[in-house]
């Protein structure tokens, strides 16, 4: 699939090195630092916001940039995730880790069950799909009993960690939230550089000659769809336990929509571009919350002018520019 | 009077009626959708957006310039007509060479735009339109009541579908079309505009869904959200129909809207998710959709 196609051209320039290149160890390193300072100085809420959809965005970059397909239905993993795991805090009592699992293991068997239907159509049908079935988990989120209809979940309780470390403190939270997404990111980041994230990359570049070589490519997509499902998930679980609240905006089709900006924003097919779009998007809806619709418009703008005139994003342009792979 | 299964016919009928209804938007929202699709290989993520200014524009053009119903039934859709030509022209038509996903991307947020712009200004409470006075009122059928409006609308959107199918299938301007869904190089080389046939269809598709905004304004209330989640089921109704043929999209149509009727009738609940279960089995049995050519 060409959709990112802006990168392949480049890959042959890149010096093959073994393990993770010392530019992204570096990266890495510093965002690690940086993050743990940064509740000290920011309101640590907000940070945690954008360390979820970094991760939400990593995770359907990974479906989207790695694997060439645009799913346009990740709410249903975000925010379904979201009501498991709120509802595990809630009403069964989990500690805040068990919550999180529980989303998220919800999330990778709807990601499972969706996918297998999904991919067997492609392209712009796949799209639509993947739309469509998550506007089904909407109306099920909206009439089901446990998800409490327009109220959603609220007053998810925050619990202690392992039953032993209570969350009620912002920074304790920022730092059982920091090491979800940063776990996260680094794991997205080791399937990626994987024997499995090479086959993948094949396969979106060329799906017949991947066949002829033998690969199973349904099996293929379905497993990173399944994948991204599940990081999607982990996401949106973490996110009900900071906002204790699992609401019809995680599930909406406009999440989706977001998640797809944000990435394209960012740079599709870069490792560190839908970290740079969830926190550009973020911030901006945090600062623009009381204009309402312009929000909206301003998201459809970037996105037009994303898809006219910017199709690389902005890692995809630094990356062009240091020649180097980010 | 007869009952079926405990259900009385007037209830029967009465949803099966409104599922004629909701089948005559998804008709005619699914065949643009498959107008735009046979020639610019670009799914309209505005189709609702558009339908939605259809309405709108009605609304317009009678409060603004006291133009009513059936002059606006003409000029809402030449409207949004000529702004999806515009679009087209100055959008859409850098992205043919790229991945065909670009265009969903980009329509996409042009209704985001066209939403947020119409939310800003006329809010989200909806504005109401009159039935034209010709046709308010009903009449008694023997076996139901059936407003005269929401006949209306099934007769029209017929209409319009198989206007649609006839020009497309049956007349020279249709060859064309056809032949330059299948290879727009060639008929471009018999002289034929191939760049200005790919707008004007675009606007033609366009059209149709603000056709659908007017048909709808009377009985809904004229809102910037009103496409919104129309379109999604829309989008489930074309994967299941496929969109390789215009026939397949008016019936996928009208068939879905009666199924999703009866649904309501025998199992409330399940109505509003009927049309996307009947695509997972779809999907299941016949992936490449009830009329759909194997992609």
């Amino acid at each position: 699939m060409a959709m990112a196609d802006t990168q392949t051209g480049q890959d042959v320039r890149f010096r093959k090195e073994v393990g993770m290149p010392r530019l992204h160890k570096i990266i890495f390193v510093v965002l690690l630092c940086f993050l743990i300072a940064l509740p000290f100085m920011v309101y640590p809420i907000f940070v945690m916001k954008v360390m979820c959809f970094a991760l939400f965005a990593a995770a359907f970059n990974l479906l989207l940039g790695f694997g060439g397909l645009l799913s346009f239905g990740h709410a249903a993993y975000f925010g379904g995730a979201s009501y498991v795991a709120a509802h595990a805090a809630k009403v069964w009592g989990f500690t805040p880790e068990l919550a999180v699992l529980a989303g998220t293991l919800a999330a990778a068997i709807l990601g499972l069950a969706i996918g297998s239907l999904a991919i067997r159509r492609q392209g712009i049908y796949f799209a639509m799909v993947t739309l469509a079935f998550a506007q089904m988990v909407y109306f099920f989120a909206l009439q089901a009993e446990f998800t409490g209809g327009e109220d959603g979940i609220q007053g998810v309780p925050r619990g202690e960690l392992f039953g032993l470390v209570s969350l009620q403190d912002n920074i304790a939270l920022y730092f059982f939230v920091l090491a979800i997404t940063f776990g996260g990111i680094l794991a997205l980041y080791r399937i990626v550089h994987s024997p499995f994230g090479q086959v993948l990359k094949a396969i979106r570049e060329n799906e017949p000659r991947a066949i002829s070589l033998g690969y199973q490519v349904n099996r293929y997509k379905l497993m990173v769809f399944t994948l991204s499902a599940t990081f999607a998930g982990l996401a949106g679980a973490t996110k009900s336990q900071i906002f204790q609240l699992a609401s019809l905006t995680d599930v909406h089709w406009s999440m989706s929509g977001e998640v797809v900006l944000m990435t394209l924003l960012g740079g599709m097919g870069t490792i560190f571009g839908p970290l740079v779009g969830a926190a550009v998007i973020v911030t901006m809806q945090n600062y623009l919350a009381t204009f309402g619709a312009w929000v909206t418009i301003i998201q459809g703008v970037i996105f037009v002018l994303g898809v006219l005139l910017f199709r690389e994003g902005i890692v995809g342009v630094i990356s062009r520019l240091l020649k180097r792979r980010l | 009077m007869f009952e079926l299964l405990g259900i009385p016919p007037q209830v029967l009928m009465g949803q099966l009626l409104l599922g004629l209804i909701n089948g005559s938007f998804y008709a005619v929202l699914s065949l643009g959708l498959a107008v735009i699709f046979g020639l610019l290989n670009i799914i309209n993520f505005s189709h609702g957006a558009q339908y939605m200014m259809g309405a709108f524009v009605a609304w317009m053009l009678l409060n603004y310039f006291g133009i009513g119903y059936w002059p606006a039934l003409v000029l809402a859709p030449l409207i949004v007509g000529a702004t999806g030509i515009v679009l087209e022209k100055v959008a859409l038509s850098r992205l043919y060479k790229l991945d065909h996903l670009y265009g969903l991307l980009l329509t996409f947020g042009i209704a985001l735009i066209i939403q947020g712009l119409f939310r800003n200004y006329y809010g989200i409470s909806g504005l109401p339109y009159q039935i034209p006075d010709a046709l308010a009122g009903g009449r008694n059928l023997g076996f139901m009541f059936l407003p005269t409006y929401r006949g209306w609308i099934v007769v029209a959107s017929v209409v319009v579908c198989f206007g649609t199918w006839f020009m497309i299938e049956k007349t020279r301007l249709g060859a064309y079309l056809r032949a330059a869904t299948e290879n727009p190089a060639l008929v471009g080389a018999f002289g034929i505009n191939v760049p200005r046939m790919i707008t004007l269809t675009y606007g033609f598709g366009v059209a149709l869904a603000a056709f659908a905004g007017v048909l709808a304004a009377p009985i809904y209330a004229v809102n910037p959200n009103m496409g919104a989640d129309l379109i999604i089921v829309v989008f489930a109704v074309v994967v299941i129909g496929g969109m390789g043929s215009i026939m397949g999209a008016i019936v996928t149509g009208y068939g879905l809207g009666l199924i999703e009727g009866l649904t309501r009738v025998f199992y409330p609940e399940g109505s509003a998710v009927v049309i996307f279960v009947i695509m997972a089995i779809v999907l299941l049995i016949k992936p490449e959709g009830l009329f759909g050519r194997a992609a």
